[in-house]
């Protein structure tokens, strides 16, 4: 899952370690619209709903707190 | 005659002084103080730079006071350069070196910034100190006495295929004919209350700005943060009863990819205008189902011709998944199609692509210091062989559908819309060639996904040092997405590179 959420990040926005990287909102790796893309990305990838409460720095801020948001959602 | 873009700000400012105009959250700028504003420092930039008569580029963050700034300048006399605070100083280097600006004004903490962009070889104005100081009314009518309305109001940075971002120059004439027939045609009404979305180095934002300042209404600046959190946005809308946005496709995603208005549904929105880039038809049809009784409208025009040329009201019974045309022109605009051999394609040869083509008195003057990428596009009408008179070759191509309204086809070249904004492909290569150890490069865009992709050749680079060299060269929305690090670019038998082939490969 996280190796899936990886190639999409990196296929968006290139030149990030995607592996460690902890602050991908806190640090403005991505921008606004770079978040909404991934998104709708994501939901297209994994086929999950997610909602605008799932819009937390914390859900989006590295590749393994986004591929444990979708996970949930698979649920 | 109005002849000073400023008008309006005198106008309102007489109208309805105590009424806020601009305001983003933690400040605000009545008209009575706005016009002040603009006094005092206009007096301070004309006292300061004298004789100098050349541009003033304003480096602050999206602000009221930004745009006081800006009506300053033009108080003063000159025009007004709007500038990306984050762009890398390698493309502020080569504007510098383009416009030969008089000034900088820089705004609460930028003075360090502008000395890293522009060098210290560059007059800083301190618009703290300039906002300070007093009104000379003598001065200001000094200045104004000779105004013509062919002055440029102002001049803004696009995207140059040689690497090099072309200055448009654009009137107080353009923009005061594109400011009211943009508010007669699509009813701008004088309550209006607009949430601004674009920043104010992009002409998408001439609407917020200059429809607020001759209506007499309020402009709201959305925090940028706001746009990854739908939620919040919708409620910075509801809380100031917003009635207008003129907003990217991109920003009105957000809510729609999260359903945030089936939580919370600003009542107050009655007209939404868009543009800029292609909208995607499930974006659409979203808002409009939660907004069945309010206005949506796309626009379409480039920087050269001011604003918006065309503009197309989407109609209650517009036919699922039918592409939403740009229109017809706005009113005082010549718009018209042009063939491979110039000429017109008739408004009933539905179907049939050409270029768009547009003249009237919202044609920029064309772009600063550069006389020849100028001559290229603004030309004589190949259609009058009686008498000058220019278009501008907007190098989109459009057709008529079968009512008669232009629908958007391709470019001619290789300029894209990406996430907003608009960017020549050339401009990244030319980036990218510059970067030592770069043999050659080649953009292409994928207009499904949305991604820009390079192909390039080097020895001694791979992806990640080519990305970290380019993004002290581009903005951040002109990074790749996807690179292609090869042996050799694929070329065609005339000898250029194969874009089709590697399209074709990678896409």
């Amino acid at each position: 899952m996280k190796d899936r959420v990886i190639e999409i990040l990196e296929t968006m926005h290139p030149g990030v370690d995607y592996e460690v990287e902890t602050g991908l909102i806190d640090d403005r790796i991505l921008d606004s619209f770079d978040v909404v893309s991934l998104v709708g990305e994501l939901m297209d990838e994994f086929d999950v709903q997610i909602l605008a409460e799932h819009m937390t720095p914390e859900n989006f801020n590295s590749a393994e707190s986004i591929a444990q948001l979708i996970e949930s959602l698979e649920d | 005659m109005q002849t000073d873009i400023l008008e309006y700000l005198e106008k309102s400012a007489e109208r309805c002084p105590e009424k806020t105009a601009f305001a983003d959250e933690v400040s605000s700028l009545t008209y009575g103080q706005l016009k002040e504003l603009a006094q005092r420092a206009g007096t301070y930039i004309e006292n300061t730079l004298g004789g100098d008569r050349r541009p003033v580029m304003v480096l602050m963050k999206k602000s009221p006071e930004n745009l006081a700034a800006f009506f300053a300048v033009l108080s003063s006399g000159r025009a007004y350069v709007p500038l990306d605070c984050e762009m890398p100083p390698a493309r502020a280097g080569l504007i510098k070196g383009n416009l030969m600006p008089a000034a900088v004004i820089t705004g609460e903490g930028l003075s360090e910034r502008a000395t890293e962009l522009f060098g210290d070889d560059i007059r800083l104005i301190d618009w703290e100190e300039a906002a300070k100081s007093d009104a000379d009314s003598a001065v200001l009518e000094r200045v104004a006495a000779g105004h013509l309305d062919t002055d440029p109001a102002y001049i803004l940075y696009t995207s140059g295929s040689t690497g090099v971002p072309k200055g448009v120059v654009v009137s107080h004439r353009s923009l005061i004919d594109y400011v009211d027939n943009f508010c007669e045609g699509v009813d701008v009404k004088s309550d209006e209350v607009i949430a601004s979305q674009a920043p104010f180095y992009f002409d998408a934002s001439l609407i917020d700005i200059y429809c607020t300042l001759k209506m007499g209404g309020t402009l709201h600046i959305v925090p940028l943060p706001l746009f990854s959190q739908p939620i919040k946005l919708l409620e910075f809308l509801k809380e100031r009863s917003v009635t207008m946005i003129r907003w990217v496709p991109s920003a009105m995603g957000i809510v729609s990819t999260f359903r945030a208005l089936d939580s919370l549904r600003p009542e107050s929105l009655r007209l939404i205008i868009f543009g800029a880039e292609s909208m995607p038809v499930k974006c659409f049809d979203y808002w409009r189902a939660h907004y069945p009784d309010s206005r949506f409208v796309q626009i379409y025009g480039p920087t050269e011709i001011t604003g918006i040329c065309t503009y197309y009201e989407v109609p209650a019974d517009r036919p699922a998944g039918e592409v939403i045309p740009i229109g017809r022109a706005i009113a005082n605009s010549g718009v018209f199609l042009l063939d491979e051999n110039d000429r017109l394609i008739a408004e009933s040869d539905a179907g049939v692509t050409g270029e768009i083509c547009v003249k009237g008195s919202c044609l920029a003057h064309g772009y600063y210091n550069d006389f020849e990428r100028t001559r290229a596009v603004f030309v004589q009408n190949p259609l009058n062989s009686l008498y000058p008179e220019l278009i501008y070759r907007t190098g989109d191509l459009a057709y008529y559908n079968e009512k008669g309204d232009l629908v958007f086809a391709s470019r001619k070249d290789f300029q894209i819309k990406h996430m907003g904004h608009r960017i020549e492909l050339g401009e990244i290569e030319a980036a990218a060639l510059s970067v030592e150890g770069v043999n050659s490069a080649v953009c292409f865009f994928d207009t499904v996904k949305n991604r820009i992709h390079m192909a390039y050749v080097s020895e001694g680079l791979g992806d990640s040092e080519l990305i970290e060299a380019l993004k002290q060269k581009v903005p951040r929305y002109m990074i790749p997405n996807v690179f292609h690090r090869m042996d050799s670019i694929p070329m065609t038998p005339s000898g250029k590179a194969d874009r089709v082939r590697l399209k074709e490969e990678y896409i």
